[in-house]
């Protein structure tokens, strides 16, 4: 096994980005073909091909469509490109080196879940790929691709571009819902589901960018040629996006199941001279880190991921080598979630403040003891007690950094310094 | 007080009915007008944006306050955002940070440099891990895979080109 690429291979090629660079590879034959089918039945192959979301959740995709009422009630697609999941950066290359595949993708989930308007929501900061997708999205649709009887088999379907403004919870799919619908992004009680009650009420599906464009090799190799990549449990290929201490970072595409250590060693060309690999966290800042030892065994995909109580996530890989303070590290991470904590849910608004005051009295030598059980009690408080799951994530991290480092949360609360590089990390040294 | 151009108006007018529900087109007006206003949302551009979209000012404010990238204090020329979440936190993102505000005069985060050409802020994850430490300048396409010696030269650049703005575009 090795890198595949399945969804990005013809990321390489600058012109793939327009619409006729896009065409010259097949591009929107798989939308003729998919408007001449049953749109049941576009449904049905989603769900025999096993594809889960790749945004994070990893639910399935053909369940999570099933899931939309027949009430006669207008429908709404979303793309959720709102990659904010620190780590992750795979969308982002998806929608600069193939726009069009994901428009592509839209219009034929649309047409299976028989919605007339779709939305892309992008990040505010994405203003590059925002260009770019407004390019794309303009050229389809003088090309008579997006709006009224697309290539004459009766279906319309209206694509825009909504631009966030900066707040990671407008990833979550209510969250992205109120925002959508010009407010501020906090997420809603769930049920309703959104498949069910979501923009404006009416039923809406939010799919992340790779989950969408996806679809477009599923209709082209059916889900039998789809699942020819990847497990059982986890099928066909994710891009991941890895980051931190290896020599070459950056987007792979590989089959699900693959080892997480090859994908390090080969495809990411190891780690720096002399140095050893102390952590892995493996789908994004919300996924529990894994030690070295448990890193020798897990495969990526959603099972074993789990088993080591961690998660596949967005597949944002974060390798974290030996010159790294865990509790530095960990400072950024608790930074983050308390300054995206949306406000509405007191154990999260206050949990996330409170962790972040403890690890930053501690990276600033100001640490006492007990703190290291303070700080799992209150992440064992907000876990589960929130309308959305940003709670769960800010206290994930935690528990897992104290639980597995623990030896350096306590050197540094009794010795006020660092355990690694001589204790010069950046709290101390920039004071 | 703060008044859209003519063509912003032009621009606002078109947004309110580009979406299923009118309020949905306050992000994108608030960021027409911030550009507009010299880079940040100050209390008349929401008064301003309230009587011409007709929304109540308290639902343009509450989105102006909910999501950073609208700056609610004045900002310089340059807003340089510099990510240190995770990945760029480990591999120096904060310590470019503090480097380049030394090199451009400012005391801490959110200041206005002595010659308004610099304002700072410590973001969070950029999506772009890859090349870390990386950086945003306005709402430009980033700048990346930075170190110390890049960002002070940047720094030097930008003040060298004056009232510009990275993309001489503006914010």
């Amino acid at each position: 096994m090795a890198e595949i690429k399945y969804l990005s291979e013809h990321y390489a090629k600058p012109e793939y980005q327009t619409l006729d660079g896009y065409k010259k590879f097949g591009g929107y034959e798989m939308l003729a073909k998919a408007l001449k089918m049953e749109p049941q039945k576009i449904i049905d192959e989603v769900k025999a091909s096993g594809l889960r979301g790749r945004g994070g959740a990893g639910f399935a995709t053909g369940v999570k469509w099933g899931f939309l009422p027949n009430n006669g009630e207008p429908r709404y697609l979303l793309c959720n490109a709102d990659e904010s999941e620190p780590g992750t950066f795979k969308d982002r290359v998806m929608m600069e080196r193939a726009p069009h595949q994901l428009i592509e993708g839209m219009l034929i989930s649309a047409f299976a879940i028989k919605s007339n308007k779709a939305y892309i929501y992008i990040r505010g900061e994405y203003m590059g790929p925002a260009a770019i997708l407004e390019k794309a999205i303009a050229e389809a649709k003088a090309a008579g691709l997006i709006g009224k009887n697309i290539l004459g088999a009766g279906f319309d379907c209206e694509l825009d571009l909504y631009l966030g403004a900066g707040a990671y919870i407008c990833g979550e799919e209510t969250g992205m819902i109120s925002s959508l619908e010009g407010l501020k992004g906090q997420p809603k009680l769930k049920p309703p589901f959104p498949a069910v009650q979501g923009y404006l009420r009416k039923p809406t599906i939010v799919n992340n960018v790779e989950t969408l464009a996806a679809v477009v090799p599923i209709i082209r190799d059916g889900a039998a040629g789809y699942r020819k990549y990847g497990t059982e449990k986890s099928a066909g290929t994710k891009l991941f996006s890895i980051s931190g201490n290896v020599n070459k970072p950056g987007t792979y595409e590989v089959p699900l199941g693959y080892p997480l250590m090859d994908l390090i060693n080969i495809e990411c060309g190891g780690l720096k001279p002399g140095r050893k690999l102390k952590a892995v966290v493996p789908g994004g800042s919300s996924a529990p880190v894994l030690t070295a030892e448990e890193c020798k065994t897990a495969t990526l995909d959603y099972e074993c991921l789990a088993q080591l109580g961690s998660m596949l996530g967005s597949g944002a890989i974060i390798v974290i080598d030996d010159s790294n303070c865990m509790v530095d590290v960990l400072s950024t991470i608790s930074h983050f979630y308390h300054h995206e904590s949306c406000g509405q849910c007191t154990p999260c608004r206050e949990g996330t403040g409170w962790m972040e005051r403890i690890i930053h009295g501690i990276v600033h030598g100001h640490g006492s003891e007990g703190e290291v059980d303070l700080l799992l009690k209150i992440a064992d408080n907000m876990k589960g007690r929130t309308i959305c799951a940003l709670s769960d994530a800010a206290a994930l991290p935690v528990l897992s950094f104290v639980t597995k480092f623990r030896d350096e949360f306590e050197y540094f609360i009794r010795e006020k310094k660092s355990k690694v590089r001589g204790g010069q990390i950046y709290a101390q040294i920039s004071h | 007080m703060f008044k859209l151009s003519d063509e912003g108006l032009k621009y606002v007018k078109n947004e309110l009915t580009r979406y299923e529900v009118k309020q949905s087109a306050i992000i994108r007006c608030l960021y027409r007008a911030q550009d507009e206003n010299g880079g940040w949302v100050s209390p008349d551009v929401i008064s301003h944006l309230s009587a011409v979209m007709e929304i109540p000012s308290a639902q343009i404010e509450e989105v102006a306050t909910f999501y950073t990238m609208f700056n609610k204090t004045p900002v310089g020329k340059n807003h340089i955002q510099v990510c240190v979440t995770l990945t760029c936190g480990m591999l120096g993102g904060r310590e470019l940070c503090d480097s380049m505000m030394k090199e451009a005069g400012c005391k801490k985060t959110g200041d206005v440099s002595p010659d308004g050409l610099f304002t700072f802020s410590k973001v969070e994850c950029l999506g772009s891990c890859d090349t870390a430490p990386m950086i945003q300048i306005n709402r430009d396409p980033y700048t990346e895979n930075l170190n110390t010696e890049k960002g002070l030269e940047l720094v030097r650049k930008l003040r060298t080109a004056g009232g510009a703005g990275a993309s001489g575009k503006g914010h």
